[in-house]
């Protein structure tokens, strides 16, 4: 049996489970960060405005949540510290999984809820820079929570008579009793204790049953997309993928050739906006509040999307006349993401390797670095608030808003016009990411710069490699909500892809007729003599032999 | 049956110029391309012209693969690519890619540029040679044609150095390049998976040599540099630019910074910023505690030593410096040898391997007289100390490395042949694996036994798995049936009757029959239930029928009773069963022809 167990809805956050030749294989495990939008912001210093927010009660007062919800501009968000959406963890039992594939760093963050707390016992893949960087997200979410502890964690509204009666998307919000806080350094130390190395094309065999093998994905730093094969079938996962020249390796689209299924996840989530436009877009707003005397906020990422921000800066500045401008970048991992950054040579496009070669760092932040433009902290505390200058520019997180050091900039800069926060995470719906800021003046400007491919690459790329059949996530075989007249936003394909959903179960559509079996050359030729000699079939090292019977 | 072929053009029972050809499945490839640097002459590059007497190089070469870059392991690139003539692929990792060809360039200086030599390869021929360099990441499969796979495994050594596997269908060879099974103060230790090849091809630099803990060597090296200073002498380390040399810089920054000695440190060459900037960004390659603290402190930053400038040499007070090359062959470091040979208070401190006819080699042989160019001759009377450094495998590391690996042949290359044959003795005795150790231009032939790949029909194989319970049992093997057909390069094992469909043909039956007498006074319709109701009490377990068309049949044996002619007492039984039920057949009937029991009704 082929099956696919999909145990996310969220298209660029994919967790799948896939059966194949009696192996059980995780396909990613994406963690959905947007519930937190839900929740109220931790600010980092003590917020009157926060904290005198009103109390909610429903109108006809018969339900009194004051300790738990409060009102802000018209919304009610929970007063806790935030949860998150996990993978459904009740549809197969998650301890018979075999393997965990990972695509990109952004792809794993529900590992340590995965591999510590469903007794799963097997091996996780991923690529070193996936490791790294997937680490040092976590480590700075769990920085993020752990430094300010909230004592209350609100459960009442969660109840199901209550949760119906509530304002907004709370009323919406699925699945709320399965939503979990965030986990420990240990548990993810625990879990990342778990992962085995794997390079590009490599080939790793799976109980002799299966192999699989990741390839470039060209999306981030060691980002892959994932073959899984037997001798006659194959499967091709793809996953957050990008054709344009930024910083990594560039997408290997060939080896996708010949697949019985692809399993498409990770398409573009702004499939509307071009990433070169909204670079321009980012880099003139920027200048425009410097040079008005504001400061500019980006809340983001600490890995990926700033590397190309940073180099498009670099570029910028000098005919910008920003030479005098601080740049911040703050994060409990700004130093270590900047320089991780600079040793992974082996996982960049050709044009970054041949720098390395010289040898120079193949990113041009070590020079802004060097030269004082950029300026990296920990945090808001210590050294930073010392020597913090404005105008500025700050890159901080989280991009929801709702926790890190940006949350202390939301509050500081929210009040002047002058100042100026771009969006250029893809992640969170902007509006709703400032809702418990409301109201604002300053200036919001939303260049959200999302590099995974759009419906016009992908279906050039699957005209190219021409799969069987393709798996997709039900959100691409119909256009957004949004923009229903946009048929070119949606995968139209022949036969038509398989859609599935939060918790769907799908049956892959294709049957295997051959195994691969091995003769040992005396068998081979004392059969073609004397046809009365039988082979004998045996069983070594998970594969079939046929040996000489005497 | 098929063969594996090695020959090694350089490196069989020799240290220098590592050229070993391999021939696998087809396909010929090049393992390493080095320089002799015991010869100034043609001895110096490989024999090309073994392979060239009839063909072109890029004809015959399918792709050559470059270790690590150190030159007597790519120091002859140039040469073939350009000179001789190579257009295939060249593989080799990032960081040897990187590194190989500023040591080719100034390899080229010192031949050219001092020597006065012509005839060799140009600094543009460098740069045409890498461009045909192909990069090599560790465990990535490079397919380089559809047949011939190679992967990359790490082989600590240098930064960069890695192991190969080569594979061509299921047979498969593993070249070692240069190894070290310890991690040292820079780099890890070589690893490799189970992957059992035909052949392991392995160094051999330290075929007799089980060193001791490398703990005690550092503190002999540290001591022994610590009493030279203390007495006022100059203490001369000659190394190559990459490699040794950072360990044995941090070796003495952390030493210098613990101690607190005042004494200066000085790196020859201006290749030691770009060589150290090299390690930083190459730290993915380098030891798991540095590469776990790059962030907070870069071991490769260094506060204590400082850049050479050759007239540092005459200043008075004691100092160390390290000068390339290594082996005190030329340039800078044998410059300064020739300045402070003299005085015994100095010392030299060979940290590495010295190949044959190199200065360094004859010191530590104990040769206190040199004879210098222009019939010169140099006292040596500085004191001459040895610590092998370099990060070779030691007889214990090579046999670590077997177990690893499991190889089915064991093929000894760069080492010295007294020592080799030595190790190979034991690795005989020890794995009971032949071990060969070729010299240069000899060939070694090695039979394999590659098992052939059949696509097997799933449906035949569940049904035959079926018969032997739910799961596959490796102890029991059982016979089967089936069809193995060869069609367009490949083979199929199906079950009779779809081969029988897919090939058009129809099925004949072969059957058997056979006549067995019987003496039983009862009528024939008795008889056959008497021979009924005995199959039923010997058969247990088999479908015995009894069907009204007076026939017995068990499973698909056909039993019939008839009565003799002659005498109605005695009946003839007429069995039939057809090929595939001999053994039940021939059974029945022997079992038959013993008559039936007494007391059967």
């Amino acid at each position: 049996m082929k099956l696919t167990y999909c145990l996310s809805g969220h298209p660029t956050l994919p967790c799948n489970v896939l059966k194949f030749k009696s192996t059980t294989i995780m396909l990613d495990c994406g963690l959905d960060t947007t519930s937190v939008l839900n929740f109220l912001p931790l600010p980092l210093v003590h917020s009157p405005r926060l904290s005198k927010l009103p109390g909610w009660v429903s109108k006809d007062g018969t339900i009194n949540l004051e300790k738990e919800l409060k009102e802000c501009a018209g919304r009610v968000f929970v007063d806790s510290q935030p949860e998150f959406c996990l993978p459904e963890v009740e549809l197969l039992d998650l301890s018979t999984i075999d393997v965990i594939l990972i695509s990109n760093y952004h792809c794993m963050m529900a590992l340590p809820y995965i591999t510590e707390h469903t007794g799963f016992t097997g091996t996780v893949y991923a690529t070193e820079p996936t490791l790294q960087i997937g680490r040092l997200l976590m480590e700075e979410l769990v920085n993020f929570m752990e430094r300010v502890p909230k004592a209350q964690s609100a459960t009442c509204w969660k109840n199901k008579e209550i949760q119906r009666l509530l304002p907004g998307s709370l009323k919406d919000a699925v699945d709320v009793w399965t939503w979990k806080r965030c986990y420990s350094l240990q548990e993810v130390n625990s879990a990342l204790s778990k992962v085995q190395l794997v390079g590009y094309s490599q080939k790793v065999e799976l109980f002799g049953a299966v192999q699989v093998s990741p390839l470039s994905s060209g999306y981030s730093l060691g980002s892959s997309n994932w073959i899984i094969q037997s001798h006659h079938e194959k499967v091709s996962y793809v996953s957050g993928s990008s054709l344009l020249t930024t910083h990594p390796q560039p997408m290997d689209q060939s080896s996708l050739k010949n697949s019985d299924v692809l399993i498409l996840t990770g398409l573009t989530q702004i499939p509307t906006a071009n990433p070169d436009g909204m670079l321009g877009e980012f880099c003139s707003n920027l200048a425009m509040t410097i040079r008005a005397g504001g400061n500019v906020l980006v809340p983001c990422y600490s890995s990926g999307v700033i590397y190309d921000l940073l180099e498009c800066l670099y570029q910028f500045i000098e005919s910008a006349n920003l030479g005098t401008t601080p740049f911040y970048f703050i994060s409990p991992v700004a130093n270590s993401s900047l320089e991780f950054s600079q040793i992974f040579a082996e996982w960049l496009c050709h044009n970054k390797q041949t720098k390395v070669y010289l040898p120079e760092p193949p990113f041009p932040h070590a020079e802004l670095i060097q030269t004082n433009k950029l300026k990296h902290y920990p945090s808001i505390h210590g050294d930073f608030s010392s020597e913090f200058r404005q105008p500025c520019v700050v890159f901080t997180g989280h991009p929801s808003l709702r926790f890190g050091d940006v949350v202390h900039f939301m509050e500081l800069w929210g009040k002047s016009s002058l100042n100026t926060i771009i969006f250029t995470e893809p992640d969170f719906s902007y509006l709703d990411a400032l809702a418990p800021y409301q109201p604002l003046s300053m200036k919001c400007v939303y260049c959200p710069i999302d590099t995974r491919l759009n419906f016009h690459q992908v279906s050039k790329l699957l005209k190219e490699v021409q799969p069987l059949h393709v798996v997709c996530p039900e959100q691409y075989t119909q256009p957004p909500v949004s923009q229903s007249h946009r048929s070119d936003l949606m995968l139209e394909l022949q036969p038509p892809p398989m859609p599935y959903r939060r918790c769907s179960v799908l049956n892959l559509p294709f049957r295997r007729r051959y195994e691969r079996v091995y003769i040992l050359p005396e068998v081979l030729l004392s059969s073609c003599g004397c046809p009365g000699r039988l082979p004998v079939l045996s069983y070594k090292q998970s594969q079939y032999f046929f040996g000489d019977g005497c | 049956m098929p063969e594996i072929k090695v020959t090694p053009l350089g490196a069989g029972q020799d240290v220098g110029r590592s050229c070993i050809l391999v021939s696998i499945g087809g396909k010929n490839i090049m393992l390493d391309c080095g320089m002799h640097m015991g010869y100034n002459d043609d001895r110096r590059f490989p024999d090309f012209s073994y392979i060239i007497q009839n063909a072109r190089l890029t004809d015959f070469l399918d792709c050559v693969i470059i270790s690590h870059f150190h030159l007597d392991h790519c120091g002859a690139l140039p040469y073939m690519s350009e000179m001789v003539g190579y257009d295939g692929p060249i593989y080799m990792t990032h960081p040897t890619k990187a590194i190989c060809p500023i040591l080719l360039e100034d390899f080229r200086k010192i031949t050219v540029d001092k020597k006065g030599e012509t005839n060799f390869f140009t600094s543009q021929m460098i740069k045409d040679c890498m461009k045909k360099v192909i990069p090599l990441n560790l465990h990535q499969t490079v397919q380089v044609d559809d047949e011939l796979e190679i992967k990359a495994y790490y082989a600590g050594h240098v930064l960069g150095a890695a192991m190969v596997h080569i594979k061509v269908g299921s047979e498969s060879v593993v070249y070692t390049g240069d190894y070290n099974m310890t991690p040292d103060r820079h780099l890890g230790a070589a690893w490799i998976d189970k992957c059992r090849p035909d052949i392991l091809i392995s160094e051999s630099t330290y075929a007799t040599t089980i060193r001791d803990s490398k703990r005690c060597r550092e503190r002999d090296f540290l001591k022994k540099v610590h009493e030279s200073i203390e007495r006022g002498g100059k203490v001369l380390i000659p190394v190559f630019a990459l490699g040794r040399a950072q360990e044995l810089c941090i070796l003495l920054e952390t030493f210098w910074e613990r101690m607190n000695l005042k004494a200066p440190i000085y790196f020859s060459t201006g290749l030691t910023e770009k060589a150290n900037h090299y390690y930083k960004l190459f730290i993915t390659w380098t030891n798991q505690k540095i590469r776990k603290t790059f962030v907070q402190r870069n071991m490769f930053e260094f506060k204590h030593i400082k850049a050479f400038d050759r007239s540092y040499a005459d200043n008075p007070g004691p100092m160390v410096v390290f000068a390339t090359p290594g082996m005190l062959h030329a340039g800078q470091s044998l410059q300064i040898f020739k300045k402070w040979a003299g005085n015994e208070k100095n010392m030299v401190i060979m940290p590495g391997y010295c190949v044959q006819g190199t200065i360094g080699h004859k010191i530590l042989n104990g040769q206190r007289k040199l004879e210098m160019e222009g019939r010169a001759t140099l006292d040596v009377k500085l004191q001459v100390e040895y610590m092998s450094f370099s990060a070779h495998a030691d007889a214990k590391g090579i046999m670590q490395l077997i177990r690893m690996a499991e190889p089915r042949n064991m093929l000894l290359v760069h080492g010295e042949a007294v020592k080799m044959e030595f190790l190979k003795g034991k690795i005989e005795q020890e794995f009971s694996i032949d071990c060969y150790m070729p010299a240069n231009g000899e060939t070694t032939t090695v039979t394999t036994n590659p098992s052939v790949p059949v696509d097997m029909s799933l449906s035949l194989l569940k049904r035959e798995m079926a018969l032997g319970g739910p799961l596959p049992d490796p102890k029991k093997p059982r016979t089967m049936h089936g069809t193995l057909i060869m069609k367009e390069n490949s083979l199929k094992l199906v079950s009779s009757e779809q081969a029988l469909k897919e090939l058009g043909l129809n099925e004949h039956q072969l059957r058997f029959t056979c006549r067995v007498q019987l003496q039983d006074p009862h009528s024939d319709a008795d008889t056959l239930h008497r021979i009924y109701t005995h199959l039923k009490n010997v058969l247990k377990g088999y479908t015995i029928q009894h069907l009204p068309d007076s026939t017995v049949m068990v499973e698909s044996i056909v039993i019939k009773v008839s009565s003799s002619a002659e005498d109605s007492n005695t009946k003839v039984l007429l069995l039939s069963w057809s090929y595939q039920d001999e053994d039940l057949g021939s059974y029945l009937s022997s079992l038959l022809k013993k008559g039936l029991p007494p007391g059967l009704c």
